[in-house]
This record gives structure tokens, sequence and C-alpha cells, in this order.
């Protein structure tokens, strides 16, 4: 029981995780950067959904704020990264860290260091079978859903609609697709908006299990970077997997092992992972580009 | 003066000088400035370590609050369980624990390499310190409180008056110069050179002798170790051992004072960590005479650090010692004379690498470095 409990966690946090790490994935994919300030993003989109709850807006009237929060902070960041867009990948590394380390005291100013408490859209008490309580809420399936309706909502956009196209043809081949007419940074700053918005939405997920506060965000920052990277950082249908991989190893390692080397768990797993297929579970196989 | 030539004796005169400086210095100054003192040099070492692995050997790493928090911790258990030790021992001790979690970490880092590397050290950074609160070890590291450290007081040689202060900031200091001594002749080294080579071209130098892996590990190993050198210093001039005190802020400021510096600069390296120390104490100064929230200025020093990072990266890739050299290079009449980069310690691998010049668009190929 406490195993199906505990895999039960893990899809419902690993579905978060797939979140994050598709918000990654869709940047790598255009722009060939990390964005490493995604945890600061969705800590300050949270926080605004969090504002506008404890103004008197709803749940959803909150969610919808923060994911139009993300689409902005999105397009901002693409903003600051195009100097170095197609740089050296570490000068991008750094880069989305000073805007992390930024966002991070911004909200420290606003907010203060102490986490809030942000409450879930549905009940987070287990559901009842027969007499025992499973580790599987109304609130979880609300997550698992959403997560499941974005993935299917990206898939579409990417495979069946002209934007999704243009995005796709400006981010394998920009030269190109500038040479057929489309307007490539224009299509960038828009997939960045798109990511931070996926991102927005993980944060909002999360947040009533993590609380919200400057930091508290840093591990989803990790979680959701080792889920891209066991999905090879360049497939959306990997990292949705290697979220949920994830999560089923981080909820069995916190069971059984304890809460506090999660993160440590997540630093294992990813150098595995790492260190077998250095190009992520669901990758093609290719040599290294001299 | 041809002797000055001589690599050994110009750094040992440079040692024997900071020496003296740090008594000078150190004699003069009320023991709130000593503190200063001895946490500039601290953080100091920790990134002189850091910008040897990811200035001169091209490795970033998001990891060394931990190393920090290793050496610290392994301080504050010897001292609380030993107390009869020698500090000297306890803080050797200390360091090779940071060293050889620095092998562990490194051997599987040398296969990593850009994002992915900064993501492992990431999760390094974030994980490691949440470990003093498992179950397991929470009566051995004291859980979220952390562990009180004993502070050796001073000898009793140095009369009864002697500040625990200025004694920590010579402790300190006498580690921060011993530390940049041997970093020095390290990347003056064949060592530092292989690791330059590695930085600008893995392949070319792979095909000229140089075994890659085996370099990047140790440069993370000499990383960890100054990390843990730190820690423990922390733990000592602190008096505290916490979680709290290596929060992954800390890694990405250490990251700020080795990128404001110019990487791969250990001179720059100490620029860095006295801005480091110093700014916040002005700003709180400065927030409490405008009457500024506690919030707002407690995080200031952060968001400037963020603002750093991101103009030193697309504004002024060399950093401030990369502009105080080019000023130098402005002054001195000579100046021609060099490579034209400036940078005659550099000939060498540029010969490795084949193409002159192109180094110059990454920060992390360009930045000037050597002594």
């Amino acid at each position: 029981m406490r195993f199906v409990n505990l895999t039960l966690a893990g899809v419902a946090s690993g579905s978060i995780y797939a979140a994050v790490a598709l918000a990654l994935v869709l940047i790598w994919r255009s722009t060939r950067i990390v964005n490493f300030a995604q945890g600061g993003m969705m800590m300050v989109t949270t926080f605004v959904a969090y504002t506008v709850g404890q103004h008197g807006g709803s749940y959803w009237l909150a969610l919808a704020a923060a994911l139009g929060a993300g689409a902005v902070l999105g397009a901002l960041a693409e903003l600051l990264v195009r100097p170095v867009e197609g740089g050296p990948p570490l000068n991008a590394v750094i880069v989305t860290l000073g805007l992390l380390v930024f966002l991070q005291a911004v909200a420290g100013m606003i907010f203060g260091g102490t986490p809030r408490s942000y409450s879930p859209a549905f009940s987070i008490g287990g559901y009842l079978i027969g007499d025992t309580r499973l580790l599987f809420s109304p609130a979880d399936l609300f997550t698992l859903l959403a997560v499941v309706t974005v993935t299917v909502a990206l898939a579409v956009l990417f495979r069946r609609t002209a934007t999704g196209l243009r995005m796709r043809a400006a981010a394998f081949a920009p030269e190109v697709a500038r040479l057929l007419g489309v307007r490539v940074s224009r299509t960038l700053t828009l997939g960045w908006a798109l990511a931070a918005v996926v991102g927005a939405l993980a944060g909002v997920l999360v947040a009533p299990s993590i609380f919200v506060g400057p930091n508290t965000f840093d591990a989803m920052l990790v979680f959701g970077f080792t889920a891209a990277v066991i999905g090879g950082l360049d497939s959306p249908s990997g990292a949705v997997v290697g979220g949920l991989l994830l999560g089923l190893a981080l909820s069995y390692v916190s069971g059984y092992a304890g809460s506090d080397v999660v993160t440590l768990g997540a630093l294992v797993v990813l150098v595995v992972v790492l260190m077998i297929r250095p190009a992520g579970l669901f990758a093609r196989r290719g040599g290294r580009r001299v | 003066m041809p002797i000055l030539r001589l690599t050994l004796l110009r750094h040992l005169g440079w040692a024997v000088a900071g020496l003296v400086g740090l008594y000078l210095l150190t004699s003069n100054v009320e023991p709130y400035r000593d503190l200063q003192i001895a946490t500039i040099a601290y953080t100091a070492i920790a990134a002189a370590g850091l910008t040897l692995l990811t200035g001169t050997s091209g490795q970033i790493s998001l990891g060394q609050g931990a190393f920090m928090a290793v050496g610290a911790y392994t301080t504050a258990v010897l001292l609380e369980h030993r107390p009869e030790w020698p500090l000297g021992l306890v803080v050797l001790l200390s360091t090779v624990a940071a060293a050889v979690v620095g092998a562990l970490v490194g051997a599987a880092a040398a296969r990593l390499r850009g994002p992915y590397l900064a993501g492992a050290t990431l999760a390094f950074a974030v994980g490691l310190p949440a470990l003093a609160d498992y179950r397991g070890l929470r009566h051995v590291l004291g859980g979220a409180n952390g562990l009180v450290v004993a502070q050796p007081p001073p000898p009793l040689s140095l009369g009864e008056t002697f500040p625990l202060e200025r004694w920590q900031s010579w402790i300190a200091g006498c580690c921060l110069v011993i530390t940049l001594f041997l970093l020095a002749n390290l990347q003056r080294s064949r060592m530092g050179r292989n690791m330059r080579a590695v930085r600008d071209d893995e392949i070319a130098a792979a095909l000229s002798g140089v075994d890659v892996a085996r370099t990047q590990v140790l440069a993370f190993v000499v990383s960890a170790t100054c990390g843990g050198l730190a820690g423990a210093l922390l733990a000592v001039v602190n008096g505290l051992a916490a979680p709290g005190a290596f929060p992954l802020a800390l890694s990405l400021s250490l990251l700020t004072a080795v990128i404001l510096g110019g990487l791969g600069s250990l001179a720059g390296a100490v620029y860095g960590a006295t801005v480091l120390v110093l700014v916040p104490g002005w700003l709180n100064n400065l927030a409490e005479s405008l009457g500024v929230a506690r919030n707002v200025y407690a995080n200031l020093p952060l968001a400037l650090y963020g603002v750093v990072l991101v103009v030193v990266m697309i504004g002024f890739p060399h950093g401030l010692q990369g502009g105080v050299r080019r000023v130098a290079r402005w002054l001195r009449p000579d100046g021609s004379a060099r490579s034209r980069d400036g940078n005659a310690s550099r000939a060498d691998v540029t010969r490795v690498t084949t193409v002159p010049g192109t180094e110059s668009d990454s920060v992390l190929r360009g930045g000037p470095d050597g002594d």
C-alpha cells in the first residue's frame, strides 16, 4: 500500500517536474540556452498569483494573472539574453543566473524571506478507497490534468498550426527561416513567452506543497532540469516522460530514505543518466560537434 | 631586473609583501574591521579556487558554496568532538575532506560540459546543505540550527588583551596568502598550461598529449580544496556552521566575485571578494540613513550581484581586472612588445589552438589570465 501511495504521489509531483522541464526544453530547442532563471521566473509569477489572491481574486483569476505575468516575463527575458544568444554557452548560463539572482532579490525586497502558504484549488485530502486513504487528492488530479492538457496543447501547436511551424523553423534553421519570411527574433520571443507561461502554470500548481518564498523554487529548478536532461533536453515528449520518471524516483527516495535527501537524489539521477546516456534517454545518437 | 623574471621568486616577493601588508593593516584598525578582513580573506580563498576552475580550466561550478559547507561542517564537528586537536590540524583535515568530495564531484563533472555541468553543480549546491537536516545525520550536524563552533582563543604569547578578531584575521589572511601563492604557481606551471589548453580547445589539447579528464578533475579538486579551506575559516571566524549560511545565493555571489574580478585573475578574485564583503555593509549604512525597510536593503546586494552578472557578461566580458590591465598596458611604454592581447603567458596555449584571435569572442576563453 505504501508503495502504491508513493507511486501516486510520484506521478502527481512528476507531472509538475514535467511542466518545468517542458519550459526548459522549449527554450533550449529554440535558443540552445538552459534558462536557469526559470526558477526565479516561476517564483515571481507565483507571487503575482499570491498577490491577486490576497486582494480577493479567485484561484482562477490568480492563475490567469500568473500565466499573463509569465508571458511578459518570458518575452523580457528573451530580450535580455539576446546579446549572448549563439555565443559561448557559459556566457548565456551566467546571464540567466544573474537574472535568477536578481529576481530572487526583488522578491525578497517586496515579500521578505519567509515563505507564504498558498491555498490549492481543490481539496488536498486523499481519495478514499474503501476505508484506506490514498496519497492522491483532487488537487493532485487537477495538477495531472492541467499538465496533460498543456502538453497536448503544445503538441497541437507545434504539429498543426502555422505559428508552431514557424517556431520550429526558426529554431532549427534560423537562416533559412529568415529567408522564407519568418520573423525569427519575434518568433524566439514568442517561444520564450510560451515557455514561461508553462513554467508559471507549474509554479502555481506546486505552490501549495512547497509554499511561496524567494528561494523555495530552487529545488523545482533542479528537478525540472534533471527531468529535462533525462528526456534529452531537446524533446518535449522526453521532458514529460523524464518528469514522470523523476517524480517516481524521488517519491521513493523521499518515502524510503527521507525528504531531506531528495535534491541529492536528483543529483544522483542526473549524474547517472549523464554517465550512461550523455544526450538523455530519448535522444537520437549523435557526435559532439567539434 | 632579471631576478624578478623568476616566477617563484616574484610570487614569494608578493607573498611576503602581502603578509607585511596584512600585519600593518590589521594592527591599525578596530576589531570590527579585523573581522571584515578575515571575512574578505576567506571569501577570497573560495573565489580564488573558483577562478582557477572557471577562468583557467574553463569549467563552471555553481557548487563552491557547498564545498564551503563541507569544510565548515568538518571543522565544526572536529572542534566539538576533538577540542584538544590544534586548530591547524582541524583546518587541514577540513580542507582534505572538501578535496575528497571535490574529487568525487569532479570525476562526474569531467564528463559534463557547459549547461549540463552548471545544472549538476546547481543540484549539488541546493541539495548538500539540506543533508544537515537529514534524520540520520541530524544529531551530528545539528539540523537546521547548525553547530556552534568554539572559537580558538589567540595564544597567550601575544598578550592577554590581544583581540580575538585580529587573531582570526591573521589566521584567515595567512591562509589567503598561502593559497594565492600556491595557486599563482600552479597557474604558471605545466598543470596550469594544461588547464588553459583544455579550456581553449579540448580536442587540440588531447591531441597534444594533455590528459583532458585528469586535468579537469584536478582543477575541480583544487577548487574544492579552496572552498573547504574557506568554509573551515568561515566556521572559525563566525563561530557557527549552519545550513542557512550556504544558500545557492552564496555560490552565485562567489561566481559574481570571480566574474567581477575578471575570470582567471587571482588578483581579480581578491578584488571581487573585497567588493562582495564591503558592499553589503555600505548599502546597509546607506539604507539605514535613508530609512529604507529591512527587506529592501537586506536584498539590495543580491539584486546588485544579479545586475552585475548580466551587465558584465553582456557589456564588459573582461571584468574589473581586465579594465585595470588595459589601463596598465596603455600606460606601459613597452606594451607593444607583448603579444597583441597583452598576455604573454598565453602565447604557448594560443599556438595549440591554431587560430589566434578567435578566442577573444568568449569570456571564458578570452579573459586575460596569468599572475
